[in-house]
């Protein structure tokens, strides 16, 4: 693992309620972290400032690169990714959402090309590549999420609930790619269940959150 | 009854024979018009992404007065561009006044708030996670504002094409500011009121009849966009 998470004592309230309170951990291996814990534990909220989409009201977070700290800025932003529970699909075509991430990059176009028909083949979406991203199947819309974020190779990778509201086919799909995804550029991956099964099932190091804190890891 | 059926024959052999009068009245009609359009877009487009995209301080003001304008009473538009205009008005020496100059500021200003204000719409309806999506895959905050604005676009082509339909059918402005000169400032509208008022049914209806199958048009664009867009349910 390149790039290494430790966060320190971070607290955030939405209005009065504590959704988080003083967690710490530190990321510092790659595999998979699975974030347990019922609805209002405060999981999402603590991987959504761990992806630097929110800012804590107390506490640090901070990234390093072979033990030296990197500048919380758009070049790290673009080692790291979210998977959010609502995808966001663009309405374009499957296709053209895979290679958003790469777009905005300014690659080559063949490499682009490359790049998009590993991930769409990665999650099993190649053949429909020209479809219009919009039509996809809930599970297969949180596929192409899966591939539109892989594409990027981030470093580290977060998915926050990213089985909940689909089919049981599509879970397991789902939780084969999850697995696969150790394989597919070494990246780390940190996601959210509240299914413990899930969680026993996929986790290399589990963390169980109850009430805005850490309890075991 | 048999004087509107022979006007009618009479308007479809004009337009049968691509009658050159006709013809440079609906040229000069689709250039002031489209003229009007492309500055009025191209303030518009921008002007109303950024209040769809920014909070700033009395962005609320400007969106209400954005919204009021669209429905400006054309001669209202009219005087106030002649005043403008006119000899004695602040930019009388430049001699715009019943020139196509003057009708294209008229007509701009009459579709810029249309633009705006349905831009606005259509930037503030795309869902909120568009804008976490692309930051999440590494956009910049210019990069995310212009995705968000991409995935806006049936809705501001929409308000691009009332635009061009309010200025089609306006007359009130264009006639106050541009005086009707045959063959000069002579467009579509104002010859029909023109040639009604002289009996001259004709060239009246002919133009009616084209005028009406240019807003059929509009209307079929904007209904094929509009069904376009209506795949949009967020995932």
């Amino acid at each position: 693992m390149s790039l290494e998470l430790v966060v320190s004592n971070i607290s955030k309230r939405y209005s009065s309620d504590a959704i988080l309170k003083n967690c710490s951990f530190t990321f510092n291996s790659s595999g998979i972290y699975v974030l347990m814990g019922s609805n209002g534990s405060g999981k999402s909220t603590f991987l959504r400032i761990c992806a630097l989409l929110e800012a804590p009201d107390s506490g640090d977070i901070n990234f390093y690169s072979e033990g030296k700290p990197v500048i919380k800025d758009i070049s790290l932003m673009r080692r790291i990714t979210l998977l959010l529970p609502k995808i966001g699909v663009f309405n374009t075509t499957v296709y053209k959402n895979v290679v958003y991430g790469l777009n905005i990059r300014n690659l080559q176009r063949n490499d682009i090309t490359l790049r998009a028909e590993k991930a769409l083949d990665f999650v099993g979406l190649l053949q429909k590549k020209n479809q219009k991203a919009l039509t996809l199947s809930s599970g297969e819309t949180k596929r192409l999420g899966i591939a539109r974020a892989l594409v990027i190779e981030p470093e580290i990778f977060f998915l926050d609930e990213p089985t909940a509201s689909i089919d049981q086919k599509n879970t397991e799909i789902i939780e084969e790619i999850i697995q696969k995804m150790k394989n597919y550029h070494k990246a780390t991956v940190v996601m959210t269940t509240h299914d413990m099964e899930q969680a026993r099932r996929l986790a290399d190091c589990l963390i169980v959150m109850n009430n805005g804190l850490i309890l075991t890891a | 009854m048999g004087s509107i059926l022979e006007g009618f024959i009479k308007a479809f052999s004009l337009i049968v024979q691509l009658d050159r009068e006709l013809l440079s009245i609906i040229l000069l009609s689709l250039e002031v018009s489209g003229s009007a359009l492309i500055i009025a877009s191209s303030l518009g487009i921008p002007a109303g992404s950024i209040l769809g995209l920014k909070k700033f301080r009395g962005r609320g003001l400007i969106i209400s007065l954005s919204n009021t304008f669209m429905g400006l009473p054309p001669v209202v538009v009219g005087l106030f561009v002649y005043l403008l205009l006119s000899r004695r008005g602040p930019i009388g020496f430049m001699a715009l006044l019943y020139t196509p100059s003057a009708m294209i500021t008229a007509q701009t200003i009459l579709v810029f708030p249309i633009i705006t204000s349905l831009c606005h719409s259509a930037v503030i309806s795309v869902d909120p996670i568009i804008r976490q999506a692309a930051a999440t895959l590494g956009a910049t905050p210019f990069q995310a504002a212009l995705t968000i604005i991409k995935e806006a676009r049936y809705g501001i082509l929409s308000g691009v094409i009332a635009g061009l339909g309010r200025a089609m059918g306006e007359i009130g402005a264009i006639l106050i500011v541009g005086g009707n000169i045959a063959g000069y400032t002579r467009v579509m509208t104002t010859t029909i009121a023109l040639e009604t008022d002289k009996g001259n049914f004709e060239l009246a209806l002919a133009l009616g009849i084209i005028l009406l199958i240019i807003s059929l048009l509009i209307n079929i664009g904007l209904h094929f966009i509009q069904r376009k867009g209506m795949v949009r349910t967020i995932r």
